[in-house]
């Protein structure tokens, strides 16, 4: 284990968090508020402790193994989240640390649970920080650093795989680090095209930016009490529009940029998905026809609600707590669905459940025919089976965490839609759930143990398990 | 610049490894998904899984935008074919490995004009090359030729008995005089230019720049000449060896090759006569000395198996073999060898690999001075380069003594005409001039980057 190479990223990364904390400083300062002076403070404190580690582990040797990429993941996320609720904290906008850092968490890992009671009181720099984070956590703060450092190590694809979601991992281009710059530019490229067509929607630069920042993280921090409900009907769509566009592959949009309009045609993602997200709409505006009483609001308020779940946003425009049990059930298994492999999405991903169903229809034939052979193929391609056995390995140790996280939560005094819905939202990073922690509501209630029970469930999905399962192995740790 | 490399094997990897190591983009090909995995965990390249003659597989790997296309599969078909296709899709330049002796007669010129291939590689017959001029000039551990052979760099390890330990640079200029340069030292793990205050020491290896018949004066006055190696053992009867054996046979030298194989054995005697092939096993001491060990003038190593090699050379070395030459493909024991007192080593890989770093970096710098040879000396520490000067007011027409060089830079030879000159201070480059450098440390792709 090269704990130097570790830790010099960890201080690399914390020097970065002092940086992007100017950014909500400005906006404390255009809005003149004291929040400022907060994030100055937060700033200067991430800057020391990150000085601090840089130049303590300056001697080191910088070749990573795939540990080392795991660990510099799991920690970094974890850091960056203690640090990035300070702000919060200082303040007393967000008065227990705790809540702070579950709320931290929340943001990076664009979960959008949040324990504030009532938005709209917070200030404009809070808010702006809040959503910020969704848009840092979505495409991975670490993929960021190496898009903007000089030298990246040549085995940095270690750090990709255990921060890019998705079961296979594969890059765009031959340098990880001109990878992640066109990753990087899809991104801030498809970020702004939303921020101007909310703003033609009548939404202010400041609405526009945080609906912008959150819709790309999928994420689903909001500034009003009912999420986007108040706003037009043309904003909706355009949100509805583009959080299934943030949880499609990005190398989807890298095919298109470089014209090759035939592979990603032919991608069975893409169609599995859009095939999941029509059905479900359908489904929905139908059963959901009585309450509103005529075609458009349906349609619309269904189109939204089933982008904002299976993106794993959590926006919402109306209640869906009130919705009939057909349309809830729905939703619900669609935050387990999740978006698509290598979007900013979470949940299982459509990827993996596509090969788990592969591989189940290979075993029926299997047991029909003994001594048949099988082979799994996406896209015309046979899919290695190390890929298949991680599949299949993911999809038990997610249930198992998912189940140990629930009966965790189970000792609090809540009903159990509450709570086994708290964990999907989380778990799965989409934020509200049904019942006590529904689009009205916040997950102000749990108790500080389930807080950070629930902090580590986001973390997990957002790092798909492996990197933070494996923090906890003294194997992990071991210099000899 | 994008360069696509199909075939990941041996080869294929230590091409990778050096190119990936000079900033390129690398796309590697290969038919097996289990080399590809290995390299993507330690490189920084992407990969496509396909067979490299597939116009799908070519087109996933973006080789219309490719400015260098190279073909390093087992085989020289496919090799061929993928070139074709590649350059038909709109590849820049491309090379392929074509290493069977059959297509490497007559037909080599007709297969590169017709296939438009930039070069055509063939790493066994390099790797014989090489040898046959260690065995030629056998005090050097490595000698290197510039433009057709009008200046050579030798790389030579001083004994505890040599008479230049203890002796600084400028007092052997005057002692011996002659046109020659030491240009570059290895001591320790250190590699540097050294200038004349500089005292040479037991076990330091010096590289020396000068003309072969300079050099071979040099040599003689120094005393630590030896006679071209009349009679040589091989061990290993792959393609460098019969490439070897070939250039050896037709210098006269007496051959004998040991092969554990007898179909491979039997082939060999085809192909060779005049060379006496033993069918038997390289490692039996007692058939080695039957083949006459203790009377060679030199002893190669050439099985596929770098530990092998390396023992066999080592009892050869012991049984006071004047020159042993082991081939050693792998870093580590490169230097494991060199501890061991193996220093004439030979890796065919790294030959190749150093081909390539010198034409990717020609190719990047395609409008100034291009480099025409370069090679790496000292273990990687250091490069030769051999670049053709242009009318670059930079460096031409200033005398060598008033130019700014960078730290551990040496115009160590320009070759004018027919005529090679080892410039003092007060010479200077013109247009035209072939000017070898020799630089530690440092990555040059121009002429100019010689200068601050």
């Amino acid at each position: 284990m090269n704990r130097k190479k570790v830790f010099y990223t960890l201080g690399q990364l914390l020097l970065l968090e002092a940086v992007l904390f100017l950014l909500p400083t400005l906006v404390g300062i255009i809005y003149k508020e004291n929040t400022a002076l907060h994030f100055i403070i937060s700033a200067a404190i991430a800057a020391a402790v990150g000085g601090t580690l840089m130049i303590v582990c300056r001697k080191r040797n910088d070749v990573i193994y795939a540990k080392e990429g795991f660990a510099i993941v799991s920690l970094s996320w974890l850091a960056l989240s203690a640090v990035g609720a300070l702000p919060f904290f200082l303040s007393h906008e967000i008065p227990s640390y705790v809540d702070a850092f579950f709320e931290t968490v929340s943001g990076f890992t664009t979960t959008g649970a949040s324990v504030v009671k009532n938005v709209e009181a917070l200030s404009h720099g809070m808010l702006f920080w809040r959503s910020f984070t969704h848009w840092i956590g979505g495409m991975g703060v670490l993929v960021f650093i190496m898009a903007i450092i000089p030298s990246v190590s040549d085995r940095s694809i270690h750090i990709m795989r255990a921060e890019v979601p998705g079961p296979i991992v594969g890059k765009l281009v031959p340098r990880a680090k001109d990878t992640a710059r066109v990753l990087y530019l899809i991104y801030i490229g498809l970020t702004a095209i939303e921020v101007i067509m909310l703003l033609f929607g009548g939404m202010t630069l400041f609405e526009s930016l945080i609906h912008s920042f959150g819709t790309a993280g999928t994420g689903g921090f909001g500034i009003r009490a009912d999420s986007i409900g108040s706003y037009s009907p043309y904003c909706q769509w355009v949100i509805t529009a583009f959080m299934i566009v943030f949880s499609l592959n990005f190398n989807l949009y890298y095919l298109l940029l470089i014209r090759r309009l035939k592979s990603v045609l032919k991608n069975l993602e893409l169609w599995v998905f859009l095939g999941v997200f029509l059905a479900s709409v359908a489904t929905i505006a139908v059963n959901i026809y009585s309450i509103y009483g005529n075609v458009g609001d349906s349609v619309r308020y269904s189109a939204f609600q089933v982008a904002s779940i299976i993106s794993t946003s959590g926006f919402s425009t109306v209640d869906f707590n009130l919705w009939p049990g057909l349309s809830k059930a729905i939703l619900i298994i669609l935050m387990f669905f999740g978006g698509c492999a290598g979007s900013t999405a979470g949940g299982l991903k459509c990827s993996r459940i596509i090969l788990l169903g592969k591989m189940f229809r290979n075993e029926l034939r299997h047991l029909l025919s003994p001594k048949s052979v099988n082979t799994v193929k996406i896209d015309g391609k046979q899919v290695d089976s190390s890929v298949l056995k991680n599949a299949s390995n993911y999809f038990a140790l997610y249930i198992f965490i998912f189940v140990i996280i629930f009966l965790l939560l189970s000792f609090e005094p809540f009903s159990f839609e509450t709570n086994f819905t708290a964990t999907a939202a989380c778990f799965n990073n989409v934020g509200p759930g049904l019942d006590a922690v529904g689009p009205a509501s916040s997950f102000a209630a749990y108790s500080p143990f389930s807080k950070i029970v629930l902090s580590f469930a986001m973390l997990l999905g957002r790092l798909e398990l492996f990197p933070m399962i494996l923090l906890f192995s003294p194997r992990l740790w071991k210099t000899k | 610049m994008n360069i696509v490399i199909a075939g990941c094997g041996k080869v294929g990897r230590t091409i990778i490894a050096s190119l990936t190591a000079e900033g390129h983009s690398i796309t590697a090909i290969d038919t097996n998904p289990k080399p590809l995995e290995a390299i993507t965990d330690m490189f920084d390249i992407i990969t496509v899984e396909g067979n490299a003659a597939d116009s799908d597989a070519l087109e996933e790997a973006s080789v219309e935008k490719a400015d260098l296309f190279v073909a390093m599969t087992d085989s020289d078909e496919i090799n061929m074919l993928s070139c074709f296709v590649a350059k038909k899709m709109g590849a820049s330049n491309i090379v392929a490995r074509i290493r069977n002796p059959e297509y490497n007669d007559r037909s080599l010129g007709l297969l590169r004009q017709f296939l438009e291939l930039e070069m055509a590689i063939n790493p066994e017959l390099l790797a014989a090359r090489e040898l046959y001029n260690m065995l030629k000039l056998p005090t050097a551990v490595n000698v290197e030729s510039f433009s057709r052979r009008n200046l050579e760099i030798a790389e030579i390890r001083l004994k505890a008995d040599s008479l230049l330990c203890g002796m600084r640079l400028m007092d052997m200029r005057k002692k011996y005089p002659g046109q020659y340069l030491v240009g570059i030292v290895k001591r320790d793990d250190k590699v540097f230019v050294p200038d004349g205050t500089f005292t040479l020491a037991a076990n330091d290896k010096i590289g020396i720049t000068a003309s072969p018949t300079e050099l071979m004066k040099l040599l003689k006055s120094l005393n630590v000449t030896q006679k071209q190696a009349k009679s040589v053992i091989i061990v290993g009867a792959g393609r460098t060896t019969y490439y070897l054996a070939k250039l050896l046979l037709g210098g006269n030298t007496r051959v004998t090759i040991v092969e554990r194989d007898l179909q491979r054995c039997r082939e060999m005697s085809e192909s060779l006569s005049g060379a006496t092939i033993i069918h038997g096993d390289g490692a039996d001491l007692d058939l080695l000395l039957e083949a006459g060990l203790e009377h060679t003038d030199a002893f190669v190593s050439l099985t596929g198996m770098d530990e092998e090699n390396i023992l066999l050379a080592y009892s050869a070395a012991s049984k006071n073999v004047p020159k042993v030459i082991s081939k050693v493909n792998r870093d580590e024991f490169e230097l494991i060898a060199e501890k061991m007192g193996l220093d004439t080593i030979i890796s065919p890989r790294k030959l190749v690999a150093d081909i390539f770093v010198g034409y990717a970096r020609a190719l990047k710098n395609s409008l100034g001075s291009k480099i025409e040879t370069l090679y790496k000396l000292m273990g990687g520490a250091a490069e030769a380069l051999e670049f053709e000067a242009q009318n670059d007011t930079k460096y031409t027409h200033v005398a060598l003594k008033d130019l700014k060089l960078k730290p551990n830079t040496l115009v160590a030879g320009i070759i004018r005409g027919r005529k090679t000159i080892i410039p003092m201070g007060d010479d200077c480059i013109l247009p035209g001039d072939k000017v070898v450098i020799l630089t530690a440390g440092k990555k040059m792709t121009d002429l100019a980057d010689i200068v601050r």
